[in-house]
């Protein structure tokens, strides 16, 4: 019997083949994150939900944990969500994702569910994923048997709840719990998790960890559906500008995706089976093609860096420069090559 | 007076076979016979010896599940809260301060309607350390919609847990449900158990059905808005009528297991030589043991004492309650648990009951001890003077039934 149970292990780890979009003219009209939601002007967060549903496609249960893109997307009798959806809690993101793909695989494996590969997406915000869910999360990826995507929605804060520093607040930021003030400039002295690297180096059968941006949107997209395709347990990474909890006009939400890239803040990369490849501007600041603008560019298009002097930019400026010139891998590994 | 009834070999009518087994043994062997499909595991004492029984099912191949060992009690019972919204059946379980770290799990599972089914291997609460058994694990969730019912026996553990796969996933009740066992006097003790067959079971348990609650991409269905004050409270009304319901739902459950086991047992309460008792004691759990022993023993000295063992906590057995201690003259209630500052510093089974009977005509005293904390064992000398000091407030003595006494305590 238990070469039977093997056997159909295998079997039913199988995911849907989701082929990359080769540009937006390829990209089907149906959308799956519609209509019915209150997100904020310019929220970029809404933005990646979108895409991410629409890269999924309709055979597809998406889970999300407590966060804006819960409590602004979903009130009841009004929900954007075409395909099946479900709260989980603000630390549950991956045990939402492990109990799905585990309670229908194996009612599939039993014969008391129809045979297919159905898309399991969970999502959670910065706070639910890099702090109170990263024990969760790192256990999904361990879950190599099942099929599930984590997509971290990254607007560096807790958005939903007033903006309050989380540990992938950038260093200094003003928030509600790190407000400047007459004696203290700079509340927040934590710099800002690695998280994608942290779960790509700390889960070595993890076969797909990227980091996306809604500024490069195809790109993101195409990330989603690789994540998918690939199978086992998979993570993105997504940095979505917000204009309420970093204080900037809402029409400037691509552009300061833009620059967060630009800067060097934000590499875009994925590993797949081990492997990293940079893309879009972060590979041709990699091969020397493009230098990386001043992280001032970036820092002072928004509120929430309004009050930092000269030594705080230069501070910020330091450790960029230092991820790129000295981390093993640029936003990955954060210690030097040894001698 | 009434005979136990709990099951006896004389009464085993079904096939199936005899094996000495503890309480979580024969809770992994219900597992295995209602086919539960995903189970969590997180180790902490007493409670987790089930899932080793489990494991070892699935790895010799008698068993099919999904088995996750989890890395947290949170995670534990987020994974099967997710994994019954899709549909399948699922089995968890934790102990003592296992149990609170998975207390947000437990709220929403409620809240949710969703159902499932969990053993509690009772154990005190940390800190001070301690394995033993006290039931303010599972008394804990008693306000938000889990059904609470605790056991006596390992053959109780094993019939109860069929009954409760099938009450939960009821479609007039969705709830989920916490088997209480104590920590080690059941967890651990082993006893000869009827281990049905399965096509008993099969008769008596049908497949877990969703119907249109169903989280599937045939059923493209949102779950868990945000409901806030628009819709809360209908919500909330609807949960409580789901627990009103109950009450049938577990009778009917309790007469089919009869017909089908042989195995027939009053639903909400068990009723030890209550027919003529003037003095009655009320416990919950595996504290029934020295009761009996002791009530037997009073029993040959002529003292009309008799025994209430509260099985199910919720749905409350207020009528079952109030019809056998409505003539009694005086009640003694021995918790297993403390609830700090309440009424009369009782414990939290004292207090509910002094609720259900104050409606009632001829209301008994009643008189509240706290026994048997962190595993201290309760034994028949124990009981006999519990009951002594019930008798004396049943004649009129000075026992006071405004406050609680403490047993077998130094001080």
């Amino acid at each position: 019997m238990s070469d039977v149970i093997e056997e159909s292990l295998e079997d039913y780890i199988k995911t849907q083949v989701l082929e990359p979009w080769k540009g937006p003219k390829n990209v089907p009209e149906q959308e799956y994150f519609t209509s019915g939601h209150r997100t904020c002007q310019g929220c970029e967060s809404a933005q990646i939900m979108k895409l991410m549903a629409k890269a999924a496609g309709p055979r597809t249960v998406i889970l999300g944990s407590t966060g804006c893109m819960y409590v602004a997307n979903t009130t009841y009798y009004s929900t954007p969500w075409v395909v099946p959806w479900m709260h989980t809690q603000l630390g549950s993101a991956g045990s939402a994702a492990v109990g799905t793909a585990a309670g229908l695989k194996v009612q599939m494996r039993k014969g008391k569910m129809a045979k297919e590969p159905i898309n399991v997406i969970v999502f959670c915000g910065d706070g639910g994923g890099a702090d109170m869910g990263l024990s969760a999360i790192s256990a999904a990826l361990q879950h190599t048997h099942y099929n599930l995507l984590i997509l971290m929605y990254d607007n560096e804060s807790y958005a939903n709840t007033d903006i309050q520093v989380s540990g992938s607040s950038p260093w200094g930021a003003n928030s509600t719990f790190s407000p400047p003030g007459k004696a203290r400039r700079i509340m927040n002295r934590r710099w800002k998790k690695n998280m994608a690297g942290m779960m790509a180096a700390g889960h070595p059968d993890c076969k797909y960890v990227a980091t996306v941006c809604t500024s490069a949107p195809m790109e993101a997209m195409n990330s989603v559906r690789k994540a998918l395709s690939i199978g086992g347990p998979t993570f993105i990474h997504s940095l979505d500008p917000c204009p309420k909890g970093w204080d900037y006009d809402p029409m400037f939400s691509h552009e300061i995706g833009e620059l967060a890239i630009e800067t060097g803040i934000w590499p875009l990369y994925e590993i797949e089976e081990g492997k990293i490849t940079m893309y879009g501007k972060s590979r041709r600041i990699l091969r020397g093609q493009l230098k990386r603008k001043p992280v001032a560019d970036y820092l002072m298009r928004q509120g929430r860096f309004a009050h930092f002097i000269d030594e705080d930019i230069e501070y910020f400026q330091g450790k960029i420069d230092e991820m790129w010139e000295k981390w093993l891998i640029p936003g990955v590994i954060p210690i030097a090559a040894p001698a | 007076m009434n005979p136990p009834k709990t099951a006896t070999a004389e009464t085993m009518v079904t096939g199936g076979t005899e094996e000495l087994i503890s309480g979580s043994e024969a809770i992994a062997h219900a597992c295995r016979l209602a086919d539960v499909d995903v189970i969590t595991a997180y180790p902490i004492r007493p409670y987790d010896t089930v899932m080793q029984y489990v494991s070892q099912m699935i790895s010799n191949g008698d068993f099919d599940c999904e088995f996750i060992v989890a890395e947290s009690e949170h995670s534990q019972f987020e994974i099967v809260k997710h994994a019954s919204a899709v549909g399948a059946r699922v089995f968890v379980g934790s102990s003592g301060v296992g149990w609170f770290y998975a207390f947000e799990a437990l709220a929403v599972t409620a809240g949710l309607r969703i159902p499932m089914v969990a053993m509690v291997g009772n154990r005190a609460l940390d800190d001070p350390g301690a394995f033993g058994v006290e039931h303010n694990d599972a008394l804990a969730v008693r306000d938000l919609g889990w059904m609470l019912v605790w056991v006596e026996t390992a053959q109780e553990a094993l019939d109860t847990a069929l009954i409760a796969y099938r009450v939960a996933e009821d479609k007039r009740i969705f709830l989920p449900i916490a088997i209480s066992c104590d920590g080690a006097f059941l967890t651990h003790s082993q006893a000869i158990v009827n281990v049905p067959d399965q096509a008993t079971v099969d008769s008596f348990l049908p497949r877990y059905d969703r119907g249109d609650k169903l989280l599937h991409p045939d059923n493209p269905i949102t779950i868990a808005p945000q409901a806030n004050e628009d819709w809360v409270m209908e919500i909330r009304r609807q949960s409580d009528a789901a627990m009103r319901r109950t009450r049938d739902v577990i009778t009917e459950a309790y007469e089919d297991f009869g017909d089908k086991f042989g195995r027939e047992q009053e639903p909400f309460i068990e009723r030890y030589m209550m027919e003529d008792a003037e003095i009655a004691l009320v416990g919950m759990g595996t504290l029934a043991l020295p009761v009996k022993v002791a009530v037997r023993k009073m029993r040959a000295q002529g003292q009309k004492v008799g025994f209430v063992r509260v099985r199910w906590f919720r749905p409350f057995p207020t009528e079952e309650l109030q019809d056998v201690l409505s003539g009694v003259a005086a009640v003694g209630v021995i918790d297993r648990d403390y609830s700090f500052g309440s009424t009369f510093h009782s414990g939290v089974l004292a207090n509910e009951l002094r609720s259900a009977l104050y409606p009632v005509e001829n209301r008994p005293k009643i008189i509240s001890f706290i026994a048997g904390l962190g595993g201290r064992e309760v034994n028949t000398d124990n009981v006999i003077v519990i009951a002594g000091m019930v008798a004396d407030a049943a004649a009129g003595g000075d026992m006071n039934d405004q406050d609680t006494y403490w047993i077998g305590v130094r001080e």
